[in-house]
């Protein structure tokens, strides 16, 4: 009796989940975003199932691969090498852009430095300034934390900042962005990066110029959205053509002013 | 009946010892195979190319000037053995910017022509470009596609497995971090490990090492990343101040909370051992006029070697393969350590830490096997070494 009714419920959930169940799977940085998002869309509309997972972006595009997933999150654009898979597969990769996210650029709340021009930076996270008086602090050796080479943020990091040069070997890797701010946040010569939506008093975020040091921007959600601060990246959906209308429903409700008022109050910059 | 469960038994056990035996070769087959993978591979990340001019005659870069040239650190032919010209560094990003969407085509048709374009305009320009879009075209030359060489990787002291174009697997500091660390965890833990198993063994009364022994063992229950979580927040701050340290992630905070996490394995092992030595050896040592000291490292020690041996080799065995605890507190800096109060980076933090986003099948998914060999290769030598060790010590008696 009991097997049987097991089976059945099984059976039902399958059947059901075969008619409105969407896979999300990808990135973590997007994670917390697209989560909450769906919650919202399943309580307004009873009928549809949404599982999300991270496990990064890479694994998010290979599950698109595989079709283990409806949609992938990234938080980098599609590398070349994945778009030809997939087409080499047949499959159609089609790009949103779902929300921005701002990396602020964190040291010691001790340390009397509060802006550096994006060339400094530069300098610093490849090892060419390694002391904090050459950018106007005090006589203290910078103390360099980044994110594992495996993090979109690391990525963009380098792309945005070092303008796609590699970051010195001596750069000391955290596996979490919490780890990052506990590092800095004890160490008195810390720099390192994390997204906008961690920023905490334990830290303090520095203010960033791009244009050689006219204007310097401090990062908070207005400064982004008013597309005044300048370390902002994108966060991409991708899904496969074929399967646009099954997916569609769920992006154009966070395209909507309501999907995007609640990126809004998560920390990310809304489109 | 008897005989036929006999002979089930009998069929069952070598069967399932076989299987067993078999997959455990075939996962070794595996890891290897991936791992040599890795010397197949091209410098240049797969389906790209590094187009130069046609009057540049340079053929051969090697992973390492490829990275500096595109970092900006060389900045002259003349360096890597071309003529005197000024490199200037291109890249498939850039040529949005240089040209309109509507000059590369609705669907990019255009872009290998603009490619060919831009690089023939400068004869000091390398360009890093897709294969497909400059496919068989003879105006440009190419860097010949060589294959990762061995001594590279093994003997490379810089890993950059993510950078473009070329990315660097030289393992040396990875190699060097994961001894490092071990060997000094092994330093704090062997003669604290052998003092309180000796505590336990022999010298505490009963009642005491009832209640000590269950609380050793629990230590042994905590999952590693608290162990990593309380040495970043206790451990490193602490030697910071001790040492007055500009960073407090360094080898030594890794070796402090390794130590601590192989303390209950050698213990309770080194602890069994000593008390498995026989009564009657311990009464003849008294009975001849020893004391109580002298019975324990004359005749307990002795005669329990090889068990703790044993115990040390375990705790050995996980300071090596210990991953998240590591990870958390040494900060990960993938320099060749040059002290123990520097950060450095170890062989499991790192597949940890990349395996996740490293694309199957990938060079940096195969160097990831590579390192997993090598640290195959560690442990299978230690416990060699130990094994030499323990038959000297059987044959001296």
């Amino acid at each position: 009796m009991n097997r049987t009714t097991i089976l059945l419920v099984a059976l039902l959930c399958s059947l059901h989940c075969a008619t409105h169940a969407q896979r999300i799977k990808g990135s973590d940085t997007v994670l917390p975003l697209t989560q909450t998002l769906s919650e919202i869309y399943m309580n307004q509309h009873p009928e549809a199932t949404i599982t999300v997972t991270g496990g990064g972006s890479g694994v998010g595009i290979s599950a698109l691969l595989d079709g283990t997933t409806d949609i992938a999150m990234a938080s980098r654009r599609i590398k070349f090498s994945e778009k030809m898979k997939l087409k080499q597969s047949h499959h159609e990769p089609c790009e949103v852009v779902v929300a921005y996210d701002a990396l602020a650029v964190i040291v010691n709340p001790q340390n009397p430095v509060q802006k550096l021009t994006r060339e400094q930076l530069e300098a610093i996270f490849r090892g060419k300034i390694t002391n904090w008086k050459e950018v106007g602090g005090e006589d203290a050796k910078i103390i360099v934390y980044s994110r594992e080479t495996s993090s979109g943020t690391y990525e963009f990091f380098k792309e945005s900042v070092l303008q796609n040069k590699n970051y010195m070997s001596g750069v000391l890797s955290m596996p979490a962005t919490g780890a990052i701010i506990q590092s800095v946040s004890q160490t008195r010569g810390a720099i390192g990066y994390v997204g906008l939506a961690y920023l905490n008093p334990m830290i303090k975020a520095l203010a960033v110029s791009y244009d050689g040091g006219k204007n310097y921007v401090y990062p908070s959600v207005e400064s982004a959205v008013a597309k005044e601060y300048p370390v902002v990246r994108p966060l991409y959906y991708y899904y496969d053509k074929a399967n646009e209308a099954a997916v569609m429903p769920f992006i154009q409700y966070i395209e909507s002013a309501q999907g995007q008022a609640e990126t809004l109050k998560l920390g990310f910059i809304p489109r | 009946m008897k005989k036929w469960i006999d002979i089930i038994a009998k069929r069952v056990f070598t069967v399932s010892g076989f299987v067993t035996s078999i997959v455990i070769v075939l996962i070794i087959a595996f890891l290897f195979a991936e791992a040599i993978g890795l010397f197949s591979q091209p410098i240049v990340e797969e389906g790209y190319v590094l187009a130069l001019n046609k009057q540049n005659q340079v053929k051969d870069l090697s992973a390492l000037e490829i990275k500096e040239i595109f970092d900006e650190e060389i900045t002259n032919w003349n360096q890597v053995g071309g003529s005197d010209t000024q490199i200037s560094v291109f890249r498939l990003e850039d040529l949005d910017k240089i040209y309109t969407e509507a000059e590369l085509g609705d669907e990019y048709q255009f872009a290998g022509d603009k490619i060919v374009e831009q690089v023939s305009s400068d004869p000091g320009m390398i360009a890093f470009v897709p294969e497909s879009l400059v496919e068989g075209r003879t105006e440009l030359n190419y860097i010949d596609d060589n294959t990762i060489p061995v001594g590279d990787v093994l003997l490379g002291a810089e890993w950059f497995p993510t950078a473009t174009p070329s990315p660097i697997f030289g393992i040396l500091p990875l190699i060097s971090g994961t001894i490092w660390v071990s060997f000094f965890a092994i330093l704090f833990a062997l003669p604290f490990g052998l003092a309180v198993s000796i505590f336990l063994a022999e010298v505490a009364n009963p009642r005491v090492s009832k209640i000590l022994k269950p609380i050793i063992e629990l230590l042994n229950g905590i999952p590693s990343v608290v162990y990593g979580f309380f040495g970043l927040a206790v451990i490193v701050p602490l030697l910071q101040r001790t040492f007055n340290l500009p960073v407090g992630e360094s080898g030594l905070a890794g070796s402090i909370v390794l130590a601590i996490m192989a303390l209950p394995t050698i213990i309770t092992v080194a602890e069994d051992a000593m008390r498995n030595c026989p009564r009657t050896m311990r009464e003849a040592s008294l009975a001849l006029g020893a004391s109580k000291w002298q019975t324990i490292y004359k005749v307990v020690v002795p005669y329990s070697i090889s068990g703790i041996t044993s115990g040390v080799v375990l705790g050995i065995g996980r300071a090596i393969g210990e991953t998240m605890a590591v990870l958390m507190v040494t900060g990960n800096a993938a320099v060749i350590p040059t002290s123990i109060l520097e950060p450095l980076r170890t062989i499991p933090a790192t597949i940890a830490a990349e395996l996740g986003e490293a694309p199957a099948g990938g060079a940096h998914y195969q160097s990831l096997f590579l390192l997993g060999v090598i640290l195959f290769f560690i442990t299978l030598f230690i416990n060699s070494c130990v094994e030499v060790v323990s038959a000297r010590n059987r044959l001296k008696r």
